[in-house]
């Protein structure tokens, strides 16, 4: 490869004094005085979430409103700063979801050890706990920053659900297959 | 009114005016304190501080809003915060000198105002007479005198902090004010050779610079900055270092010497400071705008008696040249132009960085030094022959 030279110039007079680049320099300064603002102002401005933004970790429903999550632990055990908390339970005899045999008696997610890590999300098998849009979350006690199960589910809402595995899983029983 | 207030004894008159220097320069370095975080904010592209409010203020309808805005409401919580909390005085410094070192930065600032004239009005014949707290016949060379003591306080507070970087910045700043004062000095010796005609009487007033440039005709409305260029853009340089603003803001330099000669004060003793400095940087702008932009003269070539002679016909009510109308007038026109000062100081804050010190002795000696006696010399043998 050629090489090239570049020539150094030697500094005009006008160079030397500065004051031309000063003079452009306060041309630029004055430019931005009066250029529109960067600022968000928060409480009244929010900013606009992007999709598969983390923010804080939800249980959600399935299109029946049947809450999803089994109770299988995992998100639990994966849970890098221990901030979930889960007790099973058996689901009633008489309940319509019986077949899909267990679910959460109570679900707490301390939100002051969450790190918004995300990895409860990846590792559940029933995508039943997602972390949404939801970027501030406050309190004034250690308890209110507790997420118990009711307010999981409220932040949670209903997400669409294309599989809907356990519906399935009823129909091939009824019809007499193995629903595993 | 008037009559009343001459016949109290000079010592109360004298107090009353000093409670005035008081009352006025501490809002006005509260609202320049502000408008320096503004002016930051929106040459940075930011809002800057617009949250602070009370409650009564909230209740105008648009004017509240508009306080808020522009952050009236940060002036006071700030200045009620500084006055409020703890003074704390560390304990390894030498407390006398420490305590004193923000009442004599305050001294000169506020005395150097009473000196500088900010107005006039037309007395009955047509004369312009000056508004001033103290009209003294060395003018100027009052204002150099006691402004120049300021930096007896950057000295003090860094030695009595007893700390190095306070230290260094007490150091730094008493180098930079004796490198600087000897060019500002030369560069504004040609002006007043200008108004010191052979056969009138000789004078340093400020007052006398701004009818010298009142005249009629076009060299005599000629503003000193189109006349002297070179003594302008000198003595603008030479400011920018006397009061120690970026980018010769030697004694604080955050960057390298934690808070320069501040670093130990807090509180009030801190605020004191700062009042003090944006004092000084409003009697430097005064001072700029008295000798090279023609004072309350409105425009070049137009002065404050034809403006108001002009308006006197427009109008036609004697009501527009009584001394108090054309006072506020004219009061008006020089703060303005002050008020542009200040903010070319904050805009030349952002727009240049830092000089480091060894570039600042450079500048100062071997640029602005030989320059400025090259232009006293220019200037004195083009008087000599013009005036002769």
């Amino acid at each position: 490869m050629a090489v090239k030279i570049v020539e150094r110039k030697p500094l005009t007079f006008a160079e030397r004094t500065y004051i031309p680049q000063i003079l452009g320099g306060l041309r630029t300064t004055f430019r931005h005085l009066a250029r529109r603002k960067e600022t968000l102002e928060y409480p009244e401005q929010r900013p606009t979430v992007p999709t598969g933004y983390r923010g804080v970790p939800t249980l959600v429903k399935d299109p029946h409103g049947r809450e999803k999550c089994v109770s299988c632990q995992l998100c639990e055990f994966v849970c890098p700063p221990k901030a979930i908390r889960i007790t099973p339970g058996e689901i009633a005899a008489d309940a319509p979801t019986h077949h899909v045999e267990k679910a959460p008696q109570a679900f707490d997610i301390d939100m002051l050890r969450c790190i918004y890590c995300g990895l409860c999300e990846e590792v559940c098998p029933e995508e039943a706990i997602v972390l949404q849009k939801q970027y501030s979350m406050t309190g004034y006690t250690r308890e209110e920053m507790v997420n118990h199960k009711d307010r999981l589910y409220e932040l949670g809402g209903t997400l669409p659900d294309q599989h809907l595995k356990w519906d399935k899983k009823k129909s091939a029983e009824e019809h007499g297959n193995d629903r595993h | 009114m008037v009559d009343f207030y001459l016949q109290l004894h000079p010592v109360v008159q004298g107090l009353l005016k000093g409670l005035a220097v008081i009352l006025v320069i501490f809002p006005l370095g509260g609202l320049c304190s502000m408008a320096e975080r503004k002016v930051s904010a929106w040459i940075q592209g930011r809002q800057g501080p617009n949250r602070a409010i009370v409650p009564w203020a909230a209740w105008i309808p648009v004017i509240g809003p508009f306080l808020q805005r522009i952050g009236l409401f940060h002036v006071m919580a700030d200045g009620g915060k500084m006055l409020f909390k703890e003074d704390a005085l560390p304990g390894h410094v030498n407390k006398f000198y420490f305590v004193l070192a923000p009442i004599v930065a305050m001294i000169p600032a506020l005395t150097t105002v009473t000196t500088v004239p900010f107005g006039a009005y037309l007395d009955p014949s047509g004369q312009v007479i000056p508004i001033g707290l103290a009209n003294v016949d060395i003018g100027l060379l009052a204002v150099f005198a006691v402004s120049s003591l300021g930096v007896y306080s950057l000295i003090l507070a860094g030695w009595a902090s007893n700390s190095k970087y306070p230290f260094l910045g007490g150091v730094r700043a008493s180098a930079q004010l004796i490198s600087y004062e000897l060019s500002m000095a030369l560069s504004v010796i040609p002006v007043f050779l200008w108004i010191n005609e052979p056969g009138s009487e000789g004078t340093m007033s400020l007052s006398r610079t701004v009818a010298f440039q009142s005249q009629p005709g076009f060299w005599g409305g000629t503003w000193f900055i189109f006349l002297m260029p070179v003594s302008a853009f000198i003595f603008l340089i030479a400011l920018f270092a006397e009061t120690n603003r970026q980018p010769f803001d030697m004694p604080e330099s955050e960057s390298d010497l934690v808070g320069g000669f501040h670093t130990e004060y807090g509180a009030f003793k801190w605020g004191l400071f700062f009042v003090a400095e944006y004092a000084h940087m409003i009697i430097g702008s005064a001072v700029f705008t008295l000798l090279f932009l023609g004072g309350w003269n409105p425009l070049p070539w137009v002065s404050l008696a034809d403006l108001m002679n002009w308006a006197h016909h427009a109008i036609g009510s004697p009501l527009v040249i009584h001394p108090l109308v054309v006072g506020l007038i004219s009061i008006g026109i020089f703060l303005g132009k002050v008020i542009l000062g200040i903010f070319f100081f904050m805009w030349v804050r952002w727009t240049v960085p830092r000089f480091r010190y060894d570039q600042v002795m450079e500048l100062g000696w071997k640029k602005l030094l030989p320059l400025a006696i090259a232009n006293l010399l220019a200037y004195a043998i083009g008087i000599a022959i013009i005036q002769k």
